[in-house]
């Protein structure tokens, strides 16, 4: 695996200079603290989650990977990593049953080696990769994000992945690329979840391109320092921590760069229930329940839920002009 | 069917520890960390399938009475009532105390606005009602009024199952399971259906189940 530092592509020459500056003061931040990840390329050696193995917490895993970038978490609020066990064993993903234990159960089926994840659309370099040749122009960082739930509860995870921004530059977008759709594996016999068709499957997201370029975009690969278990994604899931966690697509097998915004899996199936966007906003309510407030899994009190999730600095400038109630 | 005073006795203790094993199973659950990553979820969605299942069985008595004749079966329909109530109690405890912390602002926009907590909470005030009028005070008290208003029981079912329905976000398999029962138990309620069905042979059907009033 190769290193990439950060001069290698200076990143001013894609990303809007707003958001690269942006990404600077993340960086710097991360800096100061003392936290920035300088991770050994190697480091993923050895580091196979079993999909079963929830007790089996890795090491240093109650204070999280130590060289974890917190700066996606704002210390003042009293958050704490919620323990591998919940983030294990409570899972939205459908492919493997509609209940949260159903993921952790029955995931098992899902073999995310070998695995191939295609790139294509409006792209001067369209290609299929195998999963370890896609990944191995990236460094990958440890970074400790909000995840909130369209459901009212959330979590505090250590993510592991590299900057989605970096495959897209790799990519080479057209002029003509506005949007990014992103697609689940479809394949009932490692996904039995498939057979009823609760949703139109495959599950398929998308992204705004300038929101597929925000630095906190991360394209995942592991949790607590470990590969992703199956029921939380294996072997590549996105995380964008200011959405909704259903924008969070796991086990993906394509992404496809298109002009027009694509259909979304929630979006289609109750399109006055879940928007395109799926910005947290404690402001717009679902439908059914209200959004104000959200459950930690692991604290007593709800918590005030917060815009863009907390992340409003960051993410905030790339709404600023829209309507967030019709746009939700 | 004719029981001894004894054997309703032994019937109505089967059904005491019947019903209260949910709730001890949950305690146990609870004490050893049983409940998974949400156990307030967990408490609320436990409890709520409970007393929905204990709502549609107490529903089933009428029709089981009136398809095989044994009357005396109404004899456990008002405790299998109170332990569906029992349940829907804890749900909406569990909601009001550990889901709301008693926020009264934010369970009064609940219940204003969002229909599946109205539907919720609708059917637990038809509930309560019910249970304080089912005691035999109240039975001689409201005389031919009280069976208008206990048929009330029907719309509390109906407003449970549909709280159920509009509380998932997409997988309304077992939600629908519940309609399917409360609505066979509605149909059983119209008129010369019963009868219709109990010309068609029924193997446990008593001889003469006209003299098994009880």
């Amino acid at each position: 695996m190769r290193v990439l530092k950060k001069s290698d592509i200076p990143s001013s020459e894609i990303t809007p200079e707003r958001v690269y500056l942006n990404r600077r003061s993340f960086i710097e931040r991360s800096a100061q603290l003392g936290l920035a990840a300088a991770f050994a390329p190697g480091v993923l050696a050895g580091c196979e989650a079993s999909p079963r193995a929830a007790d089996a917490v890795p090491a240093g895993a109650d204070g999280g990977p130590q060289e974890a970038d917190w700066s996606g978490v704002r210390s003042e609020l009293d958050e704490k990593l919620t323990p591998y066990e919940s983030v294990t064993t409570y899972n939205n993903f459908y492919e493997f049953g509609t209940g949260k234990d159903d993921p952790a159960k029955n995931a098992g089926t899902l073999r995310p080696r070998p695995w191939s994840i295609a790139v294509e659309g409006e792209v001067a370099r369209p290609a299929v990769y195998d999963l370890e040749d896609f990944l191995a122009p990236h460094k990958l960082e440890d970074r400790v994000y909000r995840l909130r739930c369209v459901e009212a509860w959330s979590m505090v995870i250590p993510w592991r992945g590299f900057p989605l921004s970096e495959l897209i530059r790799r990519a080479e977008p057209t002029g003509n690329a506005r949007y990014l759709e992103f697609t689940t594996l479809l394949d009932a016999d490692q996904m039995p979840g498939q057979r009823r068709g609760v949703l139109d499957w495959p599950y398929v997201e998308g992204l705004r391109l300038d929101e597929a370029n925000h630095p906190l975009t991360l394209m995942t690969t592991g949790v607590y320092g470990r590969d992703l278990p199956n029921q939380n994604g294996a072997p590549l899931r996105l995380v964008m921590p200011w959405k909704y966690g259903f924008k969070s697509i796991k086990s993906i097998v394509k992404i496809r760069f298109v002009e027009e915004m694509p259909g979304t899996t929630w979006a289609l199936s109750a399109p006055n229930e879940y928007g395109f966007y799926a910005n947290v906003n404690p402001e717009v309510d679902h439908p059914r329940w209200s959004q104000a407030s959200e459950r930690r899994l692991g604290e007593l009190r709800r918590r005030e839920t917060l815009m863009f999730n907390g992340y409003a600095d960051q993410v905030g400038h790339m709404y600023s002009d829209m309507d967030l109630r019709r746009f939700f | 069917m004719r029981l001894s005073t004894k054997s309703w006795v032994a019937v109505k203790t089967a059904i005491w520890v019947a019903a209260l094993i949910p709730a001890a199973w949950l305690a146990w659950d609870a004490t050893r960390g049983g409940l998974g990553a949400n156990p307030i979820e967990a408490l609320q969605l436990r409890t709520g399938w409970w007393g929905l299942v204990l709502l549609t069985t107490t529903l089933a008595i009428t029709p089981v009475r009136r398809l095989t004749g044994w009357h005396s079966i109404v004899r456990v329909r008002r405790l299998l009532g109170l332990f569906a109530f029992f349940y829907i109690c804890l749900h909406l405890t569990n909601y009001i105390v550990l889901d709301q912390w008693f926020d009264f602002s934010m369970i009064l926009e609940d219940i204003t606005e969002r229909p599946f907590i109205t539907v919720g909470f609708a059917a637990w005030l038809i509930l309560l009602s019910l249970a304080i009028t089912s005691t035999r005070g109240w039975i001689r008290r409201l005389g031919r009024k009280w069976q208008r208003l206990h048929r009330l029981v029907y719309v509390a079912a109906g407003l449970g199952t549909l709280h159920f329905f509009w509380k998932v976000k997409a997988d309304t398999r077992e939600p629908l399971v519940f309609v399917a029962i409360v609505a066979v138990l509605l149909l059983l309620r119209v008129p010369g259906l019963v009868p219709a069905l109990r010309r068609f042979r029924w193997p446990m059907r008593p001889t003469r189940p006209s003299t098994n009033h009880g």
